[in-house]
Protein backbone atom coordinates (compact mmCIF):
# COMPACT_ATOMS: atom_id res chain seq x y z
CA UNK A 1 0.00 0.00 0.00
CA UNK A 2 1.35 3.35 -0.80
CA UNK A 3 2.23 5.92 1.77
CA UNK A 4 0.75 9.17 0.94
CA UNK A 5 1.80 12.01 3.23
CA UNK A 6 -1.13 14.05 4.56
CA UNK A 7 0.87 17.24 5.15
CA UNK A 8 2.10 17.60 1.72
CA UNK A 9 1.96 20.47 0.11
CA UNK A 10 -0.72 19.92 -3.05
CA UNK A 11 1.29 19.98 -6.26
CA UNK A 12 4.33 20.29 -4.42
CA UNK A 13 7.47 18.06 -4.69
CA UNK A 14 6.73 15.82 -2.57
CA UNK A 15 3.00 15.72 -3.18
CA UNK A 16 3.71 14.91 -6.83
CA UNK A 17 6.12 12.66 -6.44
CA UNK A 18 4.06 10.60 -4.35
CA UNK A 19 1.76 10.43 -7.45
CA UNK A 20 3.68 10.36 -10.61
CA UNK A 21 6.99 9.66 -9.55
CA UNK A 22 8.33 13.20 -10.62
CA UNK A 23 11.92 12.29 -8.92
CA UNK A 24 12.50 8.76 -10.60
CA UNK A 25 11.27 10.44 -13.80
CA UNK A 26 13.55 13.34 -13.83
CA UNK A 27 16.85 11.14 -12.60
CA UNK A 28 16.07 8.53 -15.65
CA UNK A 29 15.00 11.29 -18.23
CA UNK A 30 17.01 14.55 -17.57
CA UNK A 31 19.78 14.51 -14.57
CA UNK A 32 21.59 11.03 -14.80
CA UNK A 33 20.57 10.50 -18.16
CA UNK A 34 24.23 10.54 -19.23
CA UNK A 35 25.36 12.09 -22.39
CA UNK A 36 29.18 12.10 -23.22
CA UNK A 37 31.34 15.30 -23.68
CA UNK A 38 32.81 13.79 -26.50
CA UNK A 39 30.84 15.27 -29.18
CA UNK A 40 30.21 18.72 -31.62
CA UNK A 41 27.55 20.23 -32.37
CA UNK A 42 26.26 17.33 -35.13
CA UNK A 43 24.75 16.32 -31.65
CA UNK A 44 22.46 18.97 -31.18
CA UNK A 45 20.24 18.19 -34.39
CA UNK A 46 18.12 16.15 -32.84
CA UNK A 47 17.08 18.65 -30.21
CA UNK A 48 17.07 21.04 -33.25
CA UNK A 49 14.43 18.63 -35.62
CA UNK A 50 12.39 18.35 -32.44
CA UNK A 51 12.14 21.81 -32.30
CA UNK A 52 11.79 22.93 -35.73
CA UNK A 53 9.27 20.20 -35.80
CA UNK A 54 7.14 22.37 -32.73
CA UNK A 55 7.53 25.38 -34.95
CA UNK A 56 5.99 23.60 -37.74
CA UNK A 57 2.88 22.20 -35.74
CA UNK A 58 2.08 26.04 -33.99
CA UNK A 59 2.45 27.34 -37.42
CA UNK A 60 0.52 24.79 -38.63
CA UNK A 61 -2.58 25.25 -36.01
CA UNK A 62 -2.63 28.64 -36.73
CA UNK A 63 -3.24 27.96 -40.83
CA UNK A 64 -5.42 25.22 -40.09
CA UNK A 65 -7.88 27.90 -38.78
CA UNK A 66 -8.26 29.54 -42.61
CA UNK A 67 -7.48 26.70 -44.60
CA UNK A 68 -10.84 25.20 -46.22
CA UNK A 69 -9.78 21.65 -47.70
CA UNK A 70 -12.08 21.87 -50.82
CA UNK A 71 -10.83 21.75 -54.51
CA UNK A 72 -12.73 25.22 -55.47
CA UNK A 73 -11.84 26.99 -51.94
CA UNK A 74 -8.35 25.73 -51.14
CA UNK A 75 -6.56 27.77 -53.62
CA UNK A 76 -7.92 31.41 -52.76
CA UNK A 77 -8.41 30.05 -48.97
CA UNK A 78 -4.28 29.49 -48.84
CA UNK A 79 -3.14 32.68 -51.47
CA UNK A 80 -6.20 35.01 -50.64
CA UNK A 81 -7.74 34.74 -47.23
CA UNK A 82 -4.00 33.18 -45.60
CA UNK A 83 -2.12 35.73 -47.38
CA UNK A 84 -3.66 38.97 -47.27
CA UNK A 85 -6.60 38.68 -45.48
CA UNK A 86 -5.50 37.08 -41.83
CA UNK A 87 -3.49 39.66 -39.57
CA UNK A 88 0.18 37.76 -40.21
CA UNK A 89 -1.20 34.62 -42.09
CA UNK A 90 1.64 35.37 -44.54
CA UNK A 91 3.97 34.39 -41.06
CA UNK A 92 2.75 30.92 -40.60
CA UNK A 93 2.69 30.10 -44.37
CA UNK A 94 6.02 31.57 -44.39
CA UNK A 95 7.54 29.63 -41.02
CA UNK A 96 5.64 26.52 -41.73
CA UNK A 97 6.92 26.31 -46.03
CA UNK A 98 10.44 27.35 -44.84
CA UNK A 99 10.04 24.46 -42.12
CA UNK A 100 8.78 21.94 -43.86
CA UNK A 101 12.13 22.24 -46.33
CA UNK A 102 14.63 23.02 -43.90
CA UNK A 103 13.59 19.82 -41.65
CA UNK A 104 14.48 17.35 -44.42
CA UNK A 105 18.33 20.03 -44.11
CA UNK A 106 18.75 18.81 -40.99
CA UNK A 107 17.21 15.49 -41.49
CA UNK A 108 19.75 14.81 -44.13
CA UNK A 109 22.43 16.20 -41.40
CA UNK A 110 21.63 14.10 -38.64
CA UNK A 111 21.27 11.18 -40.97
CA UNK A 112 24.68 11.33 -42.37
CA UNK A 113 26.23 12.60 -39.09
CA UNK A 114 24.99 9.09 -37.94
CA UNK A 115 26.62 7.26 -40.64
CA UNK A 116 29.76 9.22 -40.76
CA UNK A 117 30.32 7.80 -37.14
CA UNK A 118 28.53 4.64 -37.09
CA UNK A 119 26.56 5.38 -35.06
CA UNK A 120 23.41 2.28 -36.04
CA UNK A 121 25.43 -0.56 -34.84
CA UNK A 122 26.33 -2.12 -31.37
CA UNK A 123 23.04 -1.55 -29.73
CA UNK A 124 22.24 1.25 -31.44
CA UNK A 125 19.94 -0.40 -34.76
CA UNK A 126 16.30 0.67 -33.77
CA UNK A 127 17.82 4.25 -32.96
CA UNK A 128 18.71 4.06 -36.80
CA UNK A 129 15.35 1.98 -38.04
CA UNK A 130 12.95 4.16 -35.91
CA UNK A 131 14.88 7.42 -37.20
CA UNK A 132 14.41 6.14 -40.56
CA UNK A 133 10.43 5.38 -39.94
CA UNK A 134 10.64 8.81 -39.11
CA UNK A 135 12.10 10.04 -42.11
CA UNK A 136 9.14 8.38 -44.46
CA UNK A 137 6.87 9.84 -42.11
CA UNK A 138 7.88 12.84 -42.60
CA UNK A 139 8.33 12.77 -46.48
CA UNK A 140 4.74 11.50 -46.14
CA UNK A 141 3.74 14.73 -44.19
CA UNK A 142 5.50 16.51 -46.77
CA UNK A 143 4.54 15.54 -49.39
CA UNK A 144 0.54 15.37 -48.07
CA UNK A 145 0.73 19.30 -47.45
CA UNK A 146 2.15 20.12 -50.82
CA UNK A 147 -1.17 18.78 -52.14
CA UNK A 148 -3.46 21.44 -49.45
CA UNK A 149 -2.49 24.99 -51.55
CA UNK A 150 -3.84 23.21 -54.81
CA UNK A 151 -1.57 24.75 -57.41
CA UNK A 152 -0.35 23.25 -60.22
CA UNK A 153 2.55 21.66 -58.14
CA UNK A 154 0.17 20.04 -55.73
CA UNK A 155 -1.99 18.86 -58.50
CA UNK A 156 0.55 16.83 -61.00
CA UNK A 157 3.02 16.00 -58.01
CA UNK A 158 -0.26 14.21 -57.00
CA UNK A 159 -0.77 13.02 -60.33
CA UNK A 160 2.63 11.34 -60.53
CA UNK A 161 3.13 9.89 -57.15
CA UNK A 162 -0.14 8.20 -56.71
CA UNK A 163 0.71 6.53 -60.58
CA UNK A 164 3.89 4.98 -58.88
CA UNK A 165 1.39 2.74 -56.95
CA UNK A 166 0.16 1.34 -60.43
CA UNK A 167 3.00 -0.65 -59.96
CA UNK A 168 5.17 -0.46 -63.63
CA UNK A 169 3.47 -3.58 -65.64
CA UNK A 170 1.16 -4.75 -63.23
CA UNK A 171 -1.10 -1.75 -63.78
CA UNK A 172 -3.03 -1.42 -60.82
CA UNK A 173 -4.95 1.34 -61.93
CA UNK A 174 -7.99 0.33 -59.35
CA UNK A 175 -5.53 1.01 -56.88
CA UNK A 176 -4.61 4.22 -57.49
CA UNK A 177 -8.39 5.21 -58.09
CA UNK A 178 -9.04 3.66 -55.02
CA UNK A 179 -5.77 6.36 -53.74
CA UNK A 180 -7.25 9.14 -55.41
CA UNK A 181 -11.19 8.40 -54.69
CA UNK A 182 -11.23 9.38 -58.44
CA UNK A 183 -10.07 8.88 -61.71
CA UNK A 184 -7.83 11.85 -61.86
CA UNK A 185 -6.52 14.03 -58.38
CA UNK A 186 -9.85 15.88 -57.43
CA UNK A 187 -12.17 16.77 -54.40
CA UNK A 188 -11.88 13.27 -52.59
CA UNK A 189 -8.38 13.23 -52.72
CA UNK A 190 -8.03 16.67 -51.11
CA UNK A 191 -9.68 15.97 -48.29
CA UNK A 192 -8.13 13.01 -47.68
CA UNK A 193 -4.91 14.14 -47.99
CA UNK A 194 -5.69 16.97 -45.79
CA UNK A 195 -7.12 14.41 -43.50
CA UNK A 196 -3.77 12.44 -43.61
CA UNK A 197 -1.34 15.92 -43.56
CA UNK A 198 -3.26 17.20 -39.87
CA UNK A 199 -4.26 14.02 -37.90
CA UNK A 200 -3.38 10.53 -38.76
CA UNK A 201 0.14 11.09 -39.69
CA UNK A 202 1.47 13.98 -36.99
CA UNK A 203 0.03 11.16 -34.24
CA UNK A 204 2.36 8.61 -36.32
CA UNK A 205 5.43 10.94 -36.11
CA UNK A 206 4.74 12.06 -32.46
CA UNK A 207 4.66 8.24 -31.64
CA UNK A 208 8.07 7.97 -33.52
CA UNK A 209 9.86 10.27 -32.16
CA UNK A 210 8.81 9.05 -28.17
CA UNK A 211 9.94 5.53 -29.98
CA UNK A 212 13.00 7.01 -31.21
CA UNK A 213 14.18 8.56 -27.71
CA UNK A 214 13.35 5.28 -26.16
CA UNK A 215 15.57 3.41 -28.35
CA UNK A 216 18.35 5.96 -27.21
CA UNK A 217 17.64 5.91 -23.74
CA UNK A 218 19.62 2.50 -23.39
CA UNK A 219 22.85 2.47 -25.41
CA UNK A 220 23.30 5.92 -25.38
CA UNK A 221 24.63 8.60 -27.82
CA UNK A 222 27.32 7.46 -29.99
CA UNK A 223 30.82 10.01 -29.29
CA UNK A 224 33.28 11.53 -31.54
CA UNK A 225 35.34 8.76 -31.60
CA UNK A 226 32.92 5.19 -31.28
CA UNK A 227 34.28 4.74 -27.71
CA UNK A 228 32.72 2.06 -25.37
CA UNK A 229 33.43 3.21 -21.51
CA UNK A 230 31.57 2.34 -18.49
CA UNK A 231 28.85 4.89 -18.48
CA UNK A 232 28.28 3.72 -14.72
CA UNK A 233 31.66 4.52 -14.04
CA UNK A 234 32.02 7.82 -15.37
CA UNK A 235 28.22 8.43 -14.09
CA UNK A 236 29.82 7.58 -10.59
CA UNK A 237 32.65 10.20 -11.27
CA UNK A 238 30.34 12.64 -11.99
CA UNK A 239 28.05 12.29 -9.35
CA UNK A 240 30.85 12.51 -6.73
CA UNK A 241 31.84 16.01 -8.12
CA UNK A 242 34.67 15.16 -10.40
CA UNK A 243 33.24 16.85 -12.92
CA UNK A 244 36.01 17.68 -14.95
CA UNK A 245 37.25 13.87 -15.17
CA UNK A 246 34.05 12.20 -15.99
CA UNK A 247 33.36 11.18 -19.40
CA UNK A 248 29.69 12.66 -18.89
CA UNK A 249 27.58 15.20 -18.60
CA UNK A 250 23.87 15.47 -17.19
CA UNK A 251 20.89 15.40 -20.47
CA UNK A 252 19.70 18.06 -19.15
CA UNK A 253 20.42 20.99 -17.42
CA UNK A 254 23.93 20.48 -19.23
CA UNK A 255 23.69 19.05 -22.77
CA UNK A 256 20.25 20.55 -23.46
CA UNK A 257 22.10 24.05 -22.31
CA UNK A 258 24.29 22.99 -25.12
CA UNK A 259 21.44 22.41 -27.78
CA UNK A 260 19.67 25.24 -26.56
CA UNK A 261 22.96 27.60 -27.89
CA UNK A 262 22.88 25.60 -31.00
CA UNK A 263 19.28 25.94 -31.32
CA UNK A 264 19.80 29.74 -31.09
CA UNK A 265 22.08 30.15 -33.99
CA UNK A 266 20.13 27.78 -36.02
CA UNK A 267 16.73 29.50 -35.56
CA UNK A 268 19.02 33.09 -36.20
CA UNK A 269 19.50 31.36 -40.36
CA UNK A 270 15.94 29.76 -40.09
CA UNK A 271 14.20 33.30 -39.39
CA UNK A 272 16.31 35.05 -41.62
CA UNK A 273 14.61 32.40 -44.29
CA UNK A 274 11.21 33.15 -43.43
CA UNK A 275 11.04 36.80 -43.59
CA UNK A 276 13.99 37.65 -46.13
CA UNK A 277 14.33 34.68 -48.78
CA UNK A 278 11.35 32.60 -48.28
CA UNK A 279 11.20 32.36 -52.20
CA UNK A 280 13.07 29.05 -52.38
CA UNK A 281 10.33 27.22 -50.13
CA UNK A 282 7.47 28.98 -52.62
CA UNK A 283 7.47 27.06 -56.27
CA UNK A 284 6.44 30.02 -58.29
CA UNK A 285 4.46 27.53 -60.37
CA UNK A 286 2.58 26.46 -57.49
CA UNK A 287 0.86 29.82 -57.60
CA UNK A 288 -1.36 28.96 -60.19
CA UNK A 289 -4.07 26.96 -59.51
CA UNK A 290 -4.49 23.32 -60.32
CA UNK A 291 -5.33 22.37 -63.87
CA UNK A 292 -6.24 18.76 -64.86
CA UNK A 293 -5.76 20.00 -68.75
CA UNK A 294 -2.17 21.62 -68.35
CA UNK A 295 1.05 20.05 -67.21
CA UNK A 296 3.80 22.79 -66.47
CA UNK A 297 6.48 22.68 -68.51
CA UNK A 298 9.13 21.22 -66.08
CA UNK A 299 7.89 18.70 -63.17
CA UNK A 300 10.53 18.21 -60.17
CA UNK A 301 9.71 17.68 -56.51
CA UNK A 302 10.64 19.89 -53.44
CA UNK A 303 14.96 19.44 -53.51
CA UNK A 304 14.77 16.77 -50.83
CA UNK A 305 13.02 14.96 -52.98
CA UNK A 306 15.40 14.88 -55.76
CA UNK A 307 17.96 12.18 -55.70
CA UNK A 308 14.83 9.77 -55.59
CA UNK A 309 13.12 11.07 -58.01
CA UNK A 310 16.21 11.05 -60.25
CA UNK A 311 16.33 7.29 -59.62
CA UNK A 312 13.02 7.14 -61.50
CA UNK A 313 14.06 9.07 -64.53
CA UNK A 314 16.66 6.88 -66.54
CA UNK A 315 15.29 3.42 -66.75
CA UNK A 316 11.79 2.54 -68.53
CA UNK A 317 9.00 2.27 -66.17
CA UNK A 318 9.31 -1.34 -64.60
CA UNK A 319 13.36 -0.79 -63.61
CA UNK A 320 12.94 2.24 -62.24
CA UNK A 321 10.15 1.49 -60.01
CA UNK A 322 11.89 -1.38 -59.16
CA UNK A 323 15.45 0.85 -58.81
CA UNK A 324 12.92 3.89 -57.15
CA UNK A 325 12.05 1.05 -54.65
CA UNK A 326 15.09 -0.14 -53.38
CA UNK A 327 16.72 3.18 -53.01
CA UNK A 328 14.21 3.76 -50.61
CA UNK A 329 14.48 0.67 -48.97
CA UNK A 330 17.99 0.48 -48.89
CA UNK A 331 18.96 2.74 -45.88
CA UNK A 332 16.60 0.95 -43.82
CA UNK A 333 19.02 -2.07 -43.78
CA UNK A 334 22.17 -0.20 -42.91
CA UNK A 335 22.66 -1.42 -39.87
CA UNK A 336 22.69 -5.03 -41.06
CA UNK A 337 24.75 -4.33 -44.59
CA UNK A 338 27.39 -2.93 -42.71
CA UNK A 339 29.22 -6.26 -41.38
CA UNK A 340 32.35 -4.51 -39.81
CA UNK A 341 32.17 -4.40 -35.69
CA UNK A 342 33.87 -1.20 -35.86
CA UNK A 343 32.21 1.60 -34.25
CA UNK A 344 34.63 4.75 -35.51
CA UNK A 345 34.59 8.12 -37.26
CA UNK A 346 34.56 7.48 -41.05
CA UNK A 347 38.46 9.18 -41.21
CA UNK A 348 39.50 6.60 -39.56
CA UNK A 349 37.87 3.62 -41.52
CA UNK A 350 39.98 4.29 -44.78
CA UNK A 351 37.74 2.46 -47.34
CA UNK A 352 34.39 3.09 -45.36
CA UNK A 353 35.68 6.80 -45.63
CA UNK A 354 36.04 6.83 -49.50
CA UNK A 355 32.75 5.20 -49.11
CA UNK A 356 30.88 7.67 -47.13
CA UNK A 357 32.13 10.64 -49.33
CA UNK A 358 31.39 8.64 -52.31
CA UNK A 359 27.94 8.17 -50.98
CA UNK A 360 27.27 11.99 -50.12
CA UNK A 361 28.67 12.95 -53.48
CA UNK A 362 26.33 10.58 -55.53
CA UNK A 363 23.30 12.20 -53.46
CA UNK A 364 24.14 15.00 -54.20
CA UNK A 365 24.81 14.85 -58.20
CA UNK A 366 21.45 13.01 -58.53
CA UNK A 367 19.90 15.68 -56.33
CA UNK A 368 21.15 18.32 -58.68
CA UNK A 369 20.46 16.58 -62.15
CA UNK A 370 16.62 16.01 -60.95
CA UNK A 371 16.73 19.23 -61.20
CA UNK A 372 17.66 19.26 -64.84
CA UNK A 373 15.34 18.96 -67.55
CA UNK A 374 15.92 15.35 -68.95
CA UNK A 375 17.65 15.97 -72.02
CA UNK A 376 21.44 14.90 -73.46
CA UNK A 377 24.17 14.52 -71.22
CA UNK A 378 21.82 14.97 -68.37
CA UNK A 379 20.01 11.43 -69.35
CA UNK A 380 23.23 9.94 -69.40
CA UNK A 381 24.58 11.25 -66.27
CA UNK A 382 21.41 10.45 -64.57
CA UNK A 383 21.52 6.76 -65.55
CA UNK A 384 25.30 6.84 -64.09
CA UNK A 385 24.99 8.18 -60.37
CA UNK A 386 21.60 6.10 -60.30
CA UNK A 387 23.30 3.11 -61.42
CA UNK A 388 26.78 3.92 -58.89
CA UNK A 389 24.20 4.53 -55.82
CA UNK A 390 22.38 0.82 -56.38
CA UNK A 391 25.95 -0.15 -56.42
CA UNK A 392 26.87 1.93 -53.04
CA UNK A 393 24.93 -1.45 -50.93
CA UNK A 394 26.86 -4.22 -51.97
CA UNK A 395 30.06 -2.23 -51.88
CA UNK A 396 29.62 -1.69 -48.28
CA UNK A 397 28.75 -5.48 -47.73
CA UNK A 398 32.17 -6.00 -49.36
CA UNK A 399 33.65 -2.80 -47.72
CA UNK A 400 33.06 -4.22 -44.08
CA UNK A 401 33.37 -7.68 -44.52
CA UNK A 402 37.24 -6.81 -45.50
CA UNK A 403 37.31 -4.20 -42.44
CA UNK A 404 36.56 -7.15 -40.18
CA UNK A 405 38.84 -9.19 -41.63
CA UNK A 406 41.17 -7.20 -41.32
CA UNK A 407 40.25 -6.59 -37.92
CA UNK A 408 40.77 -10.32 -36.96
CA UNK A 409 44.56 -10.73 -38.77
CA UNK A 410 45.40 -7.90 -37.14
CA UNK B 1 -9.56 -27.11 -16.24
CA UNK B 2 -9.10 -23.86 -15.19
CA UNK B 3 -6.46 -23.13 -17.84
CA UNK B 4 -8.61 -24.74 -20.70
CA UNK B 5 -11.33 -22.45 -19.50
CA UNK B 6 -8.95 -19.53 -20.15
CA UNK B 7 -8.00 -20.82 -23.37
CA UNK B 8 -11.79 -20.78 -24.32
CA UNK B 9 -12.44 -17.16 -23.25
CA UNK B 10 -9.30 -15.82 -24.99
CA UNK B 11 -10.19 -17.84 -28.14
CA UNK B 12 -13.51 -16.85 -28.03
CA UNK B 13 -12.47 -12.81 -27.69
CA UNK B 14 -10.10 -13.45 -30.25
CA UNK B 15 -12.24 -14.57 -32.87
CA UNK B 16 -15.31 -12.21 -31.42
CA UNK B 17 -12.39 -8.92 -32.35
CA UNK B 18 -10.83 -10.40 -35.22
CA UNK B 19 -14.39 -10.59 -37.05
CA UNK B 20 -15.09 -7.12 -35.66
CA UNK B 21 -11.66 -5.41 -36.61
CA UNK B 22 -12.12 -7.12 -40.47
CA UNK B 23 -15.73 -5.61 -40.73
CA UNK B 24 -14.02 -2.07 -39.43
CA UNK B 25 -11.22 -2.84 -42.43
CA UNK B 26 -13.65 -3.04 -44.89
CA UNK B 27 -15.80 -0.26 -44.16
CA UNK B 28 -12.60 1.80 -44.21
CA UNK B 29 -11.76 0.59 -47.58
CA UNK B 30 -15.21 1.08 -48.52
CA UNK B 31 -15.04 4.85 -47.18
CA UNK B 32 -11.64 5.57 -49.58
CA UNK B 33 -13.82 4.21 -53.02
CA UNK B 34 -14.20 6.39 -55.45
CA UNK B 35 -18.15 7.34 -54.93
CA UNK B 36 -20.75 6.62 -57.14
CA UNK B 37 -21.27 10.26 -58.48
CA UNK B 38 -17.74 10.35 -59.32
CA UNK B 39 -18.19 7.27 -60.98
CA UNK B 40 -21.49 8.04 -62.34
CA UNK B 41 -20.10 11.23 -64.33
CA UNK B 42 -18.41 9.22 -66.96
CA UNK B 43 -20.07 9.99 -70.49
CA UNK B 44 -18.66 13.18 -72.94
CA UNK B 45 -19.98 13.83 -76.39
CA UNK B 46 -17.37 15.76 -78.72
CA UNK B 47 -17.75 16.74 -82.66
CA UNK B 48 -14.93 16.17 -84.59
CA UNK B 49 -16.45 18.42 -87.69
CA UNK B 50 -14.56 21.14 -86.56
CA UNK B 51 -11.09 19.54 -86.26
CA UNK B 52 -8.40 20.86 -88.53
CA UNK B 53 -5.45 19.43 -89.94
CA UNK B 54 -2.06 18.55 -87.62
CA UNK B 55 -3.81 20.92 -84.61
CA UNK B 56 -4.14 19.09 -81.78
CA UNK B 57 -7.52 19.98 -79.38
CA UNK B 58 -7.95 19.04 -76.01
CA UNK B 59 -10.91 17.70 -74.38
CA UNK B 60 -12.03 16.29 -71.12
CA UNK B 61 -13.38 13.26 -69.98
CA UNK B 62 -13.38 12.50 -66.25
CA UNK B 63 -11.53 14.64 -65.62
CA UNK B 64 -9.02 13.46 -67.80
CA UNK B 65 -7.24 15.19 -70.84
CA UNK B 66 -8.28 13.72 -74.50
CA UNK B 67 -5.87 14.35 -77.30
CA UNK B 68 -8.26 14.65 -80.97
CA UNK B 69 -5.58 15.23 -83.46
CA UNK B 70 -7.05 14.90 -87.26
CA UNK B 71 -4.15 13.71 -89.34
CA UNK B 72 -2.93 15.47 -92.25
CA UNK B 73 -2.60 13.77 -95.86
CA UNK B 74 1.55 13.59 -94.70
CA UNK B 75 1.11 12.04 -91.47
CA UNK B 76 1.80 8.03 -90.90
CA UNK B 77 -1.41 6.63 -90.75
CA UNK B 78 -2.13 3.70 -87.83
CA UNK B 79 -4.57 0.98 -87.04
CA UNK B 80 -5.06 3.27 -83.85
CA UNK B 81 -6.93 6.13 -85.78
CA UNK B 82 -10.21 6.90 -85.94
CA UNK B 83 -11.27 6.73 -89.17
CA UNK B 84 -14.54 8.72 -90.18
CA UNK B 85 -15.73 10.02 -93.73
CA UNK B 86 -11.86 8.53 -94.74
CA UNK B 87 -10.38 11.50 -92.32
CA UNK B 88 -7.74 9.73 -89.70
CA UNK B 89 -7.96 10.44 -86.34
CA UNK B 90 -5.86 10.51 -83.40
CA UNK B 91 -7.95 9.92 -79.98
CA UNK B 92 -6.03 9.13 -76.67
CA UNK B 93 -5.68 9.92 -73.43
CA UNK B 94 -3.13 12.77 -72.73
CA UNK B 95 -1.76 11.54 -69.91
CA UNK B 96 1.52 10.02 -70.47
CA UNK B 97 1.92 6.19 -70.12
CA UNK B 98 4.85 6.04 -67.82
CA UNK B 99 3.14 8.35 -64.61
CA UNK B 100 0.94 10.44 -66.05
CA UNK B 101 2.18 14.17 -66.99
CA UNK B 102 0.47 15.66 -69.66
CA UNK B 103 2.94 15.76 -73.27
CA UNK B 104 2.49 18.27 -74.90
CA UNK B 105 2.41 17.97 -78.96
CA UNK B 106 5.29 19.27 -81.17
CA UNK B 107 3.28 20.27 -84.02
CA UNK B 108 6.86 20.81 -86.74
CA UNK B 109 8.21 17.60 -85.23
CA UNK B 110 5.24 15.42 -85.40
CA UNK B 111 5.17 14.10 -82.25
CA UNK B 112 3.71 14.45 -78.23
CA UNK B 113 6.48 15.12 -75.50
CA UNK B 114 6.46 14.57 -72.12
CA UNK B 115 8.35 16.88 -70.00
CA UNK B 116 8.56 14.60 -66.95
CA UNK B 117 11.07 11.95 -67.47
CA UNK B 118 11.43 12.62 -71.71
CA UNK B 119 8.92 10.26 -72.91
CA UNK B 120 8.33 10.89 -76.80
CA UNK B 121 5.17 9.15 -78.76
CA UNK B 122 4.42 10.04 -82.65
CA UNK B 123 1.16 10.90 -84.02
CA UNK B 124 -0.60 8.07 -83.68
CA UNK B 125 1.12 7.60 -79.88
CA UNK B 126 3.01 5.02 -80.00
CA UNK B 127 6.00 5.76 -77.49
CA UNK B 128 8.85 5.76 -79.32
CA UNK B 129 11.44 7.55 -76.58
CA UNK B 130 12.19 7.00 -72.84
CA UNK B 131 10.72 5.33 -70.21
CA UNK B 132 6.37 4.90 -71.19
CA UNK B 133 6.13 0.96 -71.48
CA UNK B 134 3.15 1.86 -73.58
CA UNK B 135 0.95 3.77 -76.56
CA UNK B 136 -1.35 6.37 -75.34
CA UNK B 137 -3.99 4.57 -73.54
CA UNK B 138 -7.53 4.95 -76.53
CA UNK B 139 -10.58 5.95 -74.53
CA UNK B 140 -13.85 3.70 -74.88
CA UNK B 141 -15.59 5.32 -77.39
CA UNK B 142 -18.84 5.39 -79.87
CA UNK B 143 -18.88 6.85 -83.13
CA UNK B 144 -22.25 8.67 -83.56
CA UNK B 145 -22.42 10.74 -87.08
CA UNK B 146 -19.35 13.17 -86.58
CA UNK B 147 -19.61 12.90 -83.05
CA UNK B 148 -17.79 10.65 -80.37
CA UNK B 149 -19.12 9.66 -77.39
CA UNK B 150 -16.74 8.72 -75.01
CA UNK B 151 -17.52 6.12 -71.90
CA UNK B 152 -19.34 4.00 -74.10
CA UNK B 153 -18.12 1.43 -76.09
CA UNK B 154 -18.93 1.46 -79.80
CA UNK B 155 -18.46 -2.03 -82.20
CA UNK B 156 -15.28 0.12 -83.13
CA UNK B 157 -13.73 0.92 -80.10
CA UNK B 158 -14.48 -3.32 -79.25
CA UNK B 159 -12.99 -4.18 -82.33
CA UNK B 160 -9.43 -2.44 -81.60
CA UNK B 161 -9.62 -3.91 -78.31
CA UNK B 162 -10.24 -7.26 -80.08
CA UNK B 163 -7.17 -6.29 -81.64
CA UNK B 164 -4.94 -5.46 -78.76
CA UNK B 165 -4.47 -1.90 -79.84
CA UNK B 166 -5.94 0.13 -77.33
CA UNK B 167 -2.67 1.16 -75.11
Amino acid sequence: MAHFDENAKPFGNKWLDERIGLNTLTRVLQTEYWIPKDINFLWAMGMVLAATFGVLLLSGIFLLMYYKPDANLAFDSVNYTIMTEVGYGWLWRHVHGVGASIVFLIIYIHMFTGIYYGSYKRGRELIWLSGMALFVAFSAEAFSGYMLPWGQMSYWAGMVITNLFSLGSIEAYGLVEWIRGDYVPGDAYLTRFFMLHVLLIPLVIIGLIVLHFGTLRLPHVNNQEGEDFDYKEAADLYKAGKVKESKVIPFSPVFLSKDIFVMGVYFILFFYLVFYNFEFAMDPVNFDPADGLKTPAHIYPEWYFLWSYEILRPFNKDIGLIAFGVAQAALFFLPFIDRSPVVAPAHKRKLFNIWFWALVVIMIALTALGKLPPEGIYNDLGLFFAVAFLCMGPLLVWITIKEKNEMKGA
Amino acid sequence: MEKERRDFMGLGLGVFTAVGGIGALYAMKRTWDPLPSVKAAGFTTIDLAGAKDNELTVEKWRGKPIFVLKKAADMKKDPRDIVINNEHYHVSVGLCTHLGCIPAYKKDDHKFLCACHGGEFDVSGRQIFGPPPSPLVIPPFKIDGTKLVLGEEGPEFKKMKDAGLIA
